[in-house]
């Protein structure tokens, strides 16, 4: 047997050296760098954006999506893994830096962690990373040995060539695989090979979770550091008028008091220092244009939109006739403004100079904030670094950069020291970026117990419009009726329609489920009103619809089957289903809740059916169902942001409502074993929740709810839903 | 100068006395474990023990605090009821962003530190002020029974 015996003896000795690091490093707190250049002193084989790999077999994977609590830093890594055959106990993992050239979310062209599409979009490109990486490997393997590369295998962070027992670690091929060219079409794994896609594999940023050594953005410290907090104005769109400063300065810690058109910001000694400064100081505001805008005006505003035909997005067959045919029925569901409440309150740390600007916090558009801040400072690109953290919660809110430009606009009135910016969870509500009130109205018609026509509109703000000008086209957003559009039903004449309304004042944005939430509230509510009009089970006559979704059937005689479905039940409580394929994920919900005499809801059990195709990590799949399905409840149940005198009305979690641990149901979620493609998961609990919910408390009461959040006087019978 | 005794040892700094022990932890000590979630004792993110008791720093005046000893997530890993909360934790992967789980850990801890076998009422009672975004409540009902019977073990 022949051995290259120096190179495994480097080879074992550097592997042992690897091992003894302990496992999955984790690189957030360095700086980072772009992969290092040819020639540099340290050689890396760096073949692509995703993968590098140095002499002491270190292999780091460099995160193109962020980690806001959904996994996806470990799914990822598992997918480059895979291809790789990298040991994916001993990689080591990196934020990416701002780059769309590099880290651009496939689906939009910019790097942005949303729609719940970082494994479906990265899903392919990641494979092919690390399949041209590994088939790189091997080459230089093989021709060191003189062998054909087809008679070496891959495993492990390491090339064997079994006929001769030789192994080369990958470390001791970086300087060869460097000097390769990539493979035009790299060789994909047969998914049944995979050891590693579909093993459930503990996450590698919860460790840190655990013991308060976790650096979130607002957990940065740095050398001479300040602490700021701001106050905007309450009224949307307000100006500062005046500012009496004299109680504050004689706050001790107090530093600075800058005062800009539309805000005011406090700097101090701590956080405390800097409130208590903030809230000694007597501001008065002019409240501009919008101080008599009120929620009554902006619903009667969006009712009457509704009432207008919209952009036509989907026609099939022919509506018009046949929803004048056979029974109808029409209905219309109303959604509210939410606040996004991430757990991590809005921050962001600045370091600004003459000549750069260094930013940390947590964001899902890294290369957007880049960006945002050197046009905002007229800094070139280059000189404006970005630090991304893991973040305390997304959903949305940090798909939007005001964070970092309001804490670079306080930067800028400062001497040059570091600050951070931490926003109160006051001014955190009250100053959000909301989830529109939404109005969709549906008209539909049935003959032989099935729908034969369906006519469905969505009214409300584009937010597409704002956030991504080049994907609004033709008057239509996309997003707010992507799950109208895509409907799972056998319905032979439909249309789908999207009327553009646009609250005054309130600033819109994502909240996470999107338009799925909307159009699968909507939906699953109006079919259950259809399925009692046909005297048909809400679970039989879905069934009957599904031909052209058969996953989507399975997991409704899955979830049937698992949640006791027509079991009897006590009085006043009763079950809700509800369906979906909302990104890309076959998902069927029940929910069993009761309603006492006052209209208060107790969830009893929530069980979900799930065909999300290829489950990456499986557990975390099951964990953003059930986490999902109690931010959605959660909203259902409690939320509304409600506008008056062109002000939030709600400010903390006092009136702004979170479900807590003894209001959580039993939540039993269910895999289907798949090959398909990996659908997304972050979002599709939510979109599963509220539904389920409301068709629960309808079968319990026989009240048809049409708004959320859910109204417990009408389900107390003491006034009309 | 004040001095506080934080996870076993004696830290001195300078706040006023009223001051929120959770300011002092993070932005004077650099104790950055214990979070600021909504100020007014509603969320349950500050929470750290004082003489082994849950309290939120949020609204704890560091004046009044004295000698008592205070526990923080950094520190809360070297009790047996903390230990194992934490191993608990990532058994059965209970956490997703983690920003609130600082506190949830303290609560636990607090809660098996007392009622070293609590039932889904005490559970119930003992962690219903600490609110996470991300829904993982089933997992931490779970994970508090998990430790609660490796501790029993």
């Amino acid at each position: 047997m022949q051995r290259d015996s120096a190179s495994l003896d480097v080879t074992r000795r550097k592997l042992l050296q690897a091992a003894g690091a302990g496992s999955v490093l984790l690189a957030f707190h360095l700086p980072l760098r772009a992969a290092p250049a040819a020639g540099e002193a340290k050689p890396t084989f760096a073949p692509n954006a995703f993968i590098r790999i140095d002499e002491s077999n270190k292999v780091t994977l460099v995160m193109p999506q962020v980690e806001m609590g959904q996994g996806i830093y470990t799914s990822v890594a598992m997918i480059l893994a895979e291809e790789l055959d990298a040991d994916i106990a001993q990689v080591a993992l990196e934020h990416a830096p701002p780059s769309d050239t590099l880290y651009g979310n496939p689906t939009f062209g910019i790097q942005v962690t949303g729609n719940s599409n970082s494994v479906r979009a990265f899903w392919t490109p990641l494979r092919n990373a690390g399949a041209s990486a590994r088939a790189m490997l091997v080459q230089a393997a093989a021709q060191q040995w003189k062998v054909d590369p087809a008679s070496c295998s891959a495993a492990k962070s390491a090339v064997t060539h079994a006929a001769t027992g030789r192994v080369l670690a990958y470390g001791a091929l970086v300087r060869d695989a460097s000097k390769l060219t990539p493979p035009a079409t790299p060789q994909l794994k047969d998914p049944a090979n995979f050891t590693v896609i579909g093993q459930p594999l503990k996450r590698f940023d919860t460790p840190d979770k655990v013991n308060g050594k976790v650096v979130y953005g607002i957990d940065v410290m740095l050398p001479g550091m300040k602490f700021a907090t701001v106050a905007l104005c309450p009224v949307f769109g307000g100006k500062v008028g005046h500012v009496d400063d004299s109680a504050a300065k004689q706050i001790p810690g107090v530093q600075k008091i800058v005062v800009l058109d539309d805000m005011v910001a406090v700097t101090g000694d701590h956080m405390w220092a800097a409130k208590k400064g903030l809230d000694a100081l007597d501001i008065t505001w002019n409240e501009g244009p919008n101080g008599n805008v009120s929620s009554a005006e902006i619903w009667a505003d969006l009712r009457a939109a509704s009432q207008k035909d919209g952009v036509v997005a989907k026609a099939e067959g022919d509506v018009a006739k046949f929803l004048g045919q056979g029974d109808r029925l029409d209905e219309a569901y109303e959604l509210p403004f939410l606040a996004h409440a991430t757990m991590e309150p809005l921050n962001c740390t600045v370091q600004l100079t003459k000549d750069s600007c260094e930013i940390w916090t947590g964001t899902q558009i890294m290369s957007r904030v880049q960006g945002t801040v050197a046009q905002l400072t007229g800094l070139p690109l280059d000189k404006v670094t970005v630090h991304n953290h893991l973040i305390g919660g997304g959903f949305g809110r940090r798909l939007e950069p005001d964070m970092v430009l309001t804490a670079v606009r306080v930067a800028q009135q400062l001497d040059g020291a570091p600050v951070k910016v931490v926003w109160t969870r006051e001014q955190d509500i009250q100053h959000d970026v909301y989830r529109p009130v939404y109005r969709d109205t549906i008209s539909a018609s049935l003959a032989n117990g099935k729908i034969q026509a369906w006519k469905y509109r969505v009214t409300g703000s584009a937010v597409i419009a704002r956030w991504l000008p080049p994907a609004f086209q033709k008057g239509i957003d996309i997003d707010a009726i992507d799950g109208a559009a895509d409907i799972a039903y056998d319905i032979p004449n439909l249309q789908i329609e999207y009327v553009r309304a646009e609250p005054p004042a309130v600033p819109t944005g994502f909240w996470r489920g999107v338009g799925p939430n909307n159009n699968v509230f909507a939906t699953e509510c109006f079919i259950d009103e259809l399925a009692k009009k046909a005297g048909k089970d809400p679970v039989a006559f879905r069934r009957d619809m599904l031909g052209k979704t058969p996953r989507l059937k399975a997991a409704l005689d899955l979830a049937a089957e698992k949640s006791g479905w027509g079991q009897a039940l006590p009085a006043r409580a009763g079950r809700g289903v509800s369906i979906q394929t909302a990104f890309g994920s076959f998902i069927a919900t029940v929910v069993e809740a009761e309603v006492d005499e006052h209209g208060e809801v107790r969830l009893r059990r929530v069980t979900a059916a799930v065909d999300t195709g290829i489950a990456v990590n499986p557990d975390t799949v099951i964990a953003q169902i059930q986490g999902g399905l109690i931010f959605g409840l959660t909203a259902a149940l409690y939320g509304e942001i409600t506008i008056d005198k062109g002000r939030v009305q709600q400010s903390n979690f006092h009136d702004y409502r979170m479900l807590r641990i003894d209001e959580a149901p039993q939540i039993d979620v269910h895999l289907i074993k798949s090959g398909e493609a990996p659908g997304g998961i972050g979002e599709a609990g939510v979109t599963a929740s509220s539904a389920s919910l409301r068709n629960a408390l309808y079968a319990a009461t026989g009240v048809p709810l049409r708004r959320l959040p859910i109204d417990r006087a009408a389900l107390a019978g003491k006034k009309n839903a | 100068m004040a001095t506080l005794k934080i996870n076993g040892e004696s830290k001195v700094f300078e706040a006023t006395e009223d001051t929120p022990l959770l300011w002092v932890l993070r932005d004077v000590l650099g104790l950055t474990g214990t979070k600021f979630g909504c100020g007014i004792a509603q969320c349950g993110a500050c929470t750290v023990h004082v003489d082994g008791k849950p309290v939120r720093s949020c609204l704890l005046p560091v004046g009044g605090i004295g000698d008592r000893a205070i526990t923080t997530i950094e520190g809360i890993g070297a009790t047996p009821a903390g230990a194992s909360v934490q191993k608990a934790w990532l058994d059965l992967e209970v956490i997703q962003c983690g920003y609130c789980q600082s506190g949830q850990i303290m609560a636990a801890a607090a809660l098996l530190a007392a009622t070293p076998h609590p039932d889904d009422a005490d559970i119930d009672a003992a962690m219903a002020g600490n609110i996470c975004r991300c829904g993982t409540y089933v997992r931490i009902r779970d994970a508090i029974k998990r430790a609660a019977a490796a501790r029993a073990a």
